[in-house]
């Protein structure tokens, strides 16, 4: 199918892209790798009447590192990110949840800061950016501003992000020493989008927990940190079913939605497996090669 | 309209086109490479797989305004002239295509995974193939395929 | 006409059988192809349809002129527009003299009976501006109560699909043993089975969900009106039957239309139609002058294009306690849909003869109700019938051997017809001409290991892994080669079963074959030039199969129900036969010696005696087409035309034993390994047969898996799109082991069987049965399809009595 006519705006700097998001008004709609945007414009689920492709902009793409922060261009592309020899070393977690992103012809085109600004709460990356704890920059026409990934999602595809800001940084804080992460995904098949996912990072000194974060994919209109988990967790061992009696919480403060993909208690009874193993995989106590997968 | 201007299959091409008009259309219609099909609508089934600048991307899930400026590989500019591409050809050996409509957008998909990654397992294959659909072989024998491209020096089809 | 005895080819090497690589595959990896949508004709428009968004509605008004003004748009229709409103699409099946069948228009004029039915069409010069116009053309729509269950669809008062048929019924019918002379009275085994403590009763319902075919090239129809002839290109099965049904439905001479199918991108059953936007091409075409093309998108094609399955099966199974089945009772509910497509309401008849499956049962009653909802209609996908019958009777043995505590592979032995025992007539009165169950089976048991899954699955359940390893068996039998048009005709079926073929030998020796049959993937050009290329002793190069146009093939009946080879290239077989005995009476001619002396071998005739009086057939095509020294009574030509019509249909078989690890925690699935054993019958080319095993195999087991349509309570399809309809992609499939067991079929001279089905029919209950087989001790006993992990989770926690299991040790 073929999208409904709109304008093509390809603003050669941020201001300028500001300047024409402000102009446009409403029906404009920001165009980066447009991966979750096309395909609403061929189903004519969105029909903006113009879009402002911020791909060629200068420096809203790449990765470098400043200080203790892994400073990543919004405009980067999924798979940019997760090869990036910072991103490999500095952020597994980062690198491996990308690498769940959909497949790989769209990860050349999807961007990190698009799948962030969709705030789809089925996308995988809003849950791993929140249990980061990234800062994500943001520019408007006063100016930027700087918003942790915690406050950006508002709700079922809304953030805070104005009409005329665009999400230009994704600051990830390079975690110390001591840490473990991994990302735990469960989906029908490859291609679709995770029923719940689970953001794990995890701090042990000796067997002891003594930090811990987790992001909840899909487990609410908008990525939740599983703080009663996070709670539990701490000075506890790895071992001993510390774990397992801490994931137990991983559905509390959520609101899982019914759909096509499962209904709610089944999201929160995944939560609660899921949170575990990821848990456990991210402490280093379990295998990463996940004997059951598909089905 | 917006002008694009852009490289298919090594011939430069320069052409007004409407905003919306999706790279597969603008390669199908304008262009006449009808060699890269359309399947679906949602960036799902990965008939449309292109090179675009040297990597994979879905022609369907990209504007040719997107475009403007790149450098376009189809299914039909893979080899020169009459040849095979080790991709084409293993293909062939190995009966990984029936009806054949996945097949241009699948090779297009294994050729840029083996760019990635030369020599991977069946695993990685089959992870890496997960952007295109096929509703005839049941990929085993496309794996098998793109096993033995791999393993077949690159010579001079790449 | 002789006895057919295949030889071998100018090289000395026999064709068939050989692992040749495919003809096609040239075009279709270089992008060289030729699908409907490349066709581009000069003046040409594009078709967008007005479709409701509504199940079940009046339509109160159509307003189309905010269309008509729309840039680009050349005309918009309705059926009114269109003189279409008389005009009802064929359905070739009448299962029963009392069958209701409601008209099916091409456009809805006064009420939509499923959400996308077309209502009105916009002819533009661009695609785009197509879509653009039609989605201003004003609609409004007075909705009725969708009819969405098929039970309640049945009860009394219920909401009418189709008022005027004053029920939603479409057909009771029913096939008794004891009625046929073919077996006992099922209701008298199963009240003696009730009665006798050493017997059980079993009954379950299963059901088989809606499915999608999800061919990967979208439908697609050009209608070139000028010239003499209407040509139409388009992504069919089946040009021939819908040249005929098109001529038929709309009063065109038969004569004044073509078909095309050119290159088509797969069908699996969902390109057997006659389809509404294929008449409403020629129709815009032929009112407008002008080549029209209509290309759907994916969502369109998921919305409209006839679905497949969908039948609740409610069954019961009596047996010894030494588990010899005594009866088998089938009561079938199955959903057409709105409408009759070209085969709707025969589907389950397909299934009728199959659910006693490779099995002596002495008693048999079956009996289908086809009723009409507010769905898009359900026709022939892969196995039409009989995936439904294997899966039905392939649970149900397990569920005899969980009841009676014996293994689910004895128990099929104990029923199942040796191999000494062929040709066997069925309680369902087929003939079933050969087999060998015990030799498939014992080479599939050898291949899976059998006996130490059996073990890691015991010790597994002892220490309560959490993930648990089931095994699952499908022992399968099917009906294909559609088939003896006799058969047909006795249920009742709109045509016959035959095929057609013809050669040209051409001067320079290369030759042209015709087929009826019209592939859609399948290698024909390949097979039938390997099979071609041994009967007349010719190089495999040497041979052209064509196909799929009608001015070309003349005569046809088309590729379904896995009936190319074993009807279709049989047709060919014979007209060599026909070629070759013409080229005997030339080459005695020009050898000078008595036809009675003349031999055949290899593609050269020579004389018997005299080695060196020689002369190929490649030879003689030459000297026909000089022509300056032929034998009396004989034209100068060397073509033949064959129509072959099967006495039997055949009947390929095999083993299936799939092993499954269910994750007792998520209640995800994953496949384990996968062996299929297949009995297809002498093989053409093990490279294809291959193949359509390993994609009926993943269609089955996506079925068992993955695929479901989903319609909400207002009958909108929710899985239209394949962001939603889950088609396993290569990550979701396992590595399957394939073998063969070889019985030649008796009913055609190649010993053919079919194979384009087998996997699909074998494969789903091999999977679910696994899945039932790792959580049978833990309480479960049915798993609805597909068995996603919600819905596994679910009926553990169901028998666990209401709690979900989240401990357990590392998986």
């Amino acid at each position: 199918m073929i999208p409904a006519p709109f304008d093509y705006l390809r603003p050669a700097t941020r201001a300028e892209a500001i300047a024409a998001l402000r102009d446009r008004g409403e029906d404009a709609k920001v165009l980066a790798g447009g991966q979750s945007l096309i395909p609403l414009l061929r189903l004519r689920l969105a029909a903006p009447t113009a879009l402002v492709d911020i791909s060629r902009i200068e420096g809203l793409r790449g990765v470098h590192r400043a200080g203790d922060t892994l400073v990543i261009g919004a405009a980067t592309s999924h798979d940019e990110v997760l090869r990036h020899p910072l991103v490999t070393e500095h952020c597994p977690l980062l690198a491996q949840a990308v690498g769940t992103v959909a497949d790989p012809a769209v990860r050349h085109r999807g961007t990190l800061g698009g799948a962030l600004a969709h705030a789809d709460p089925a996308g995988d990356l809003p849950a791993v950016a929140v249990a980061l704890e990234a800062q994500l920059v943001l520019a408007g026409p006063a100016g930027e501003r700087t918003v942790p990934a915690g406050e950006f999602f508002v709700d079922y595809l809304e953030t805070v992000l104005q009409q005329d800001e665009l999400l230009t940084e994704i600051r990830v804080p390079v975690p110390g020493t001591g840490w473990g992460t991994h990302y735990e995904k469960f989906h029908r098949v490859a291609q679709a989008w995770a029923i719940v996912g689970v953001a794990a990072l995890i701090r042990r000194d000796g067997d002891t927990i003594t930090d811990a974060r987790i992001g909840l994919t899909n487990m609410g209109p908008t990525p939740v940190r599983a703080r009663a988990v996070e709670q539990a967790l701490l000075g506890t061992s790895v071992h001993n079913g510390g774990i397992a009696a801490a994931a137990e919480y991983a559905a509390e403060g959520t609101a899982p939605t019914g759909d096509l993909a499962a209904q709610p208690d089944y999201r929160r009874h995944l939560a609660r497996v899921l949170t575990r193993r990821a848990v456990e995989r991210a402490a280093g106590t379990r295998g990463t090669a996940e004997p059951v997968t598909a089905g | 309209m917006a002008r694009i201007d852009v490289t298919v299959d090594g011939v430069r091409y320069t052409d007004e086109v409407e905003p919306r008009t999706l790279l597969v259309h603008y390669l199908r219609e304008r262009l006449g490479k009808v060699g890269t099909p359309i399947g679906c609508d949602t960036s799902s089934c990965g008939a449309c797989t292109v090179h675009l600048d040297g990597i994979s991307v879905k022609s369907c899930t990209v504007l040719a305004v997107q475009a403007d400026g790149g450098q376009i590989t189809t299914i039909e500019g893979l080899a020169p002239n009459g040849e095979l591409h080790r991709m084409q050809q293993a293909f062939h050996d190995n009966h990984a295509l029936q009806c054949g409509y996945c097949t241009p957008g699948m090779i297009m998909a294994a050729v840029d995974l083996l760019r990635t990654n030369p020599d991977p397992t069946n695993q990685e294959i089959r992870d890496g193939l997960e952007g295109n659909l096929c509703r005839c072989t049941g990929y085993q024998n496309i794996v098998r395929a793109v096993r033995a491209a791999a393993a077949t020096p690159t010579g001079v089809t790449g | 006409m002789t006895q057919t005895v295949p030889t071998e080819s100018a090289n000395g090497t026999r064709e068939i059988g050989r692992a040749r690589r495919r003809k096609e595959d040239a075009r279709l990896v270089t992008g060289r192809t030729r699908w409907t949508d490349n066709i581009t004709l000069p003046g040409m428009l594009h078709l967008a349809f007005v479709r409701s968004p509504i199940a079940h509605a009046r339509i109160t008004r159509i307003d189309t002129s905010p269309a008509a003004g729309m840039p680009g748009v050349v005309g918009v229709f309705t059926a009114a527009d269109l003189g279409a409103e008389g005009i009802g699409l064929p359905c070739a099946w009448q299962v029963t003299p009392d069958m209701k069948a409601p008209q099916r228009p091409p456009l809805a004029s006064q009420t939509v009976h499923f959400a996308g039915e077309g209502v009105a069409v916009v002819a533009a010069r661009t695609a785009a501006e197509a879509r653009d116009a039609a989605d201003t053309v004003e609609v409004d729509y007075d909705p009725l109560e969708p009819v969405l269950d098929m039970e309640a669809a049945l009860a009394d008062g219920a909401n009418l699909v189709h008022p005027e048929l004053e029920t939603n019924r479409n057909a009771l019918w029913v096939f008794d043993s004891a009625g046929a002379g073919s077996g006992g009275n099922v209701d008298h085994a199963i009240t003696a089975a009730e009665a006798d403590p050493d017997s059980v009763v079993i009954h379950r319902r299963f059901r088989q969900q809606r499915l999608v075919p999800a061919f990967m090239e979208p439908r697609s129809t050009v209608v070139d009106p000028t010239g003499e002839q209407l040509t139409m290109w388009s992504a069919t099965q089946v040009p021939h039957i819908l040249k005929t049904m098109t001529a038929l439905s709309l009063g065109i001479p038969e004569h004044k239309l073509r078909v095309i199918a050119p290159d088509v991108g797969g069908g699996f059953g969902g390109k057997l139609a006659v389809a509404p936007e294929e008449i409403v091409t020629l129709l815009v075409a032929r009112k407008l002058g002008k080549p029209v093309k209509w290309t759907e998108t994916r969502s369109e094609c998921m919305l409209t294009a006839h679905h497949g399955r969908d039948q609740i099966q409610d069954l019961t199974l009596t047996a010894g306690r030494d588990g010899t089945v005594t009866g088998l009772k089938v009561d079938l509910l199955a959903d057409m849909g709105a409408y009759l497509g070209l085969v709707t309401p025969g589907v389950p008849l397909l299934g009728a003869f199959m659910f006693n499956a490779i099995y002596k049962f002495p008693a048999y009653r079956f009996s289908c109700t086809n009723v009409f909802t507010t769905k898009t209609l359900t026709d022939a996908y892969r196995g039409a019938g009989r995936p439904e019958a294997t899966f039905a009777i392939e649970r149900m043995m397990d569920e005899l051997a969980a009841e009676l505590g014996m293994d689910p592979m004895d128990v099929r032995k104990k029923n199942w017809i040796r191999h000494e025992e062929f040709p066997f007539t069925t309680v369902a009165t087929l003939v079933y001409d050969s087999g060998n169950y015990e030799a498939a089976t014992a080479r599939a048991e050898e291949l899976f290991d059998y006996p130490a899954l059996r073990r890691e699955q015991a010790e597994r359940r002892r220490s309560g892994d959490p993930v648990q390893l089931g095994i699952g068996i499908s022992t399968y039998t099917e009906m294909c080669g559609l088939a003896p048009s006799r058969v047909l005709g006795a249920l009742a079926y709109g045509a016959g079963g035959w095929e057609h073929a013809s050669i040209r030998m051409l001067p320079t020796g290369k030759v042209e074959v015709v087929t009826g049959s019209s592939p859609h993937g399948q290698g024909h050009e390949t097979a039938w030039s390997q099979i071609l290329a041994d009967q007349l002793g010719v190089p495999f190069e040497d041979i052209e199969v064509l196909h799929g146009d009608t001015q070309v093939s003349h005569k046809g009946l088309d590729t379904y129900g896995s009936r190319s080879l074993s009807v279709g290239a049989i047709a060919m077989v014979k007209a060599a036969d026909k070629v070759i005995e013409k080229a005997r009476r030339i080459a005695a001619h020009l050898l000078e010696a008595a036809e009675g002396d003349i031999e055949f071998h290899a593609g050269t005739f020579s004389v018997k005696g005299s080695p060196d009086a020689r002369t190929t057939i490649q030879e003689i095509a030459l000297a026909v087409f000089a022509a300056h020294d032929y034998p009396e009574g004989i034209e100068p030509s060397l073509d033949s035309d064959a129509t072959f019509d099967p006495e039997n249909f055949s009947f390929p078989h095999g083993t299936h034993l799939c092993a499954t690890e269910v994750d007792t925690e998520t209640g995800a699935v994953r496949l384990r390994s996968y062996v299929a054993v297949d009995d297809v019958g002498n093989v053409v080319n093990p490279l294809i047969v291959e193949g359509q095993v390993h994609g009926g195999l993943a269609q089955g087991i996506a079925q068992a898996l993955y695929e479901e349509a989903i319609y909400d309570s207002d009958g909108n399809l929710v899985t239209g799109t394949l962001v939603d309809y889950l088609l396993p992609a290569a990550p979701d499939l396992p590595d399957f082991t394939t073998e063969r067991t070889t019985t030649p079929a008796t009913s055609n001279p190649l010993g053919v069987k079919g194979v384009g089905e087998a996997g699909a029919i074998a494969s789903t209950p091999a999977v679910v049965n696994a899945i039932l087989d790792a959580v049978r001790h833990l309480g479960v006993i049915d798993i609805p399809m597909p068995c996603s992990p919600e819905r596994v989770w679910r009926a553990l926690r169901t028998a666990r009595g209401g709690t979900a299991h989240t401990a357990g040790g590392p998986a």
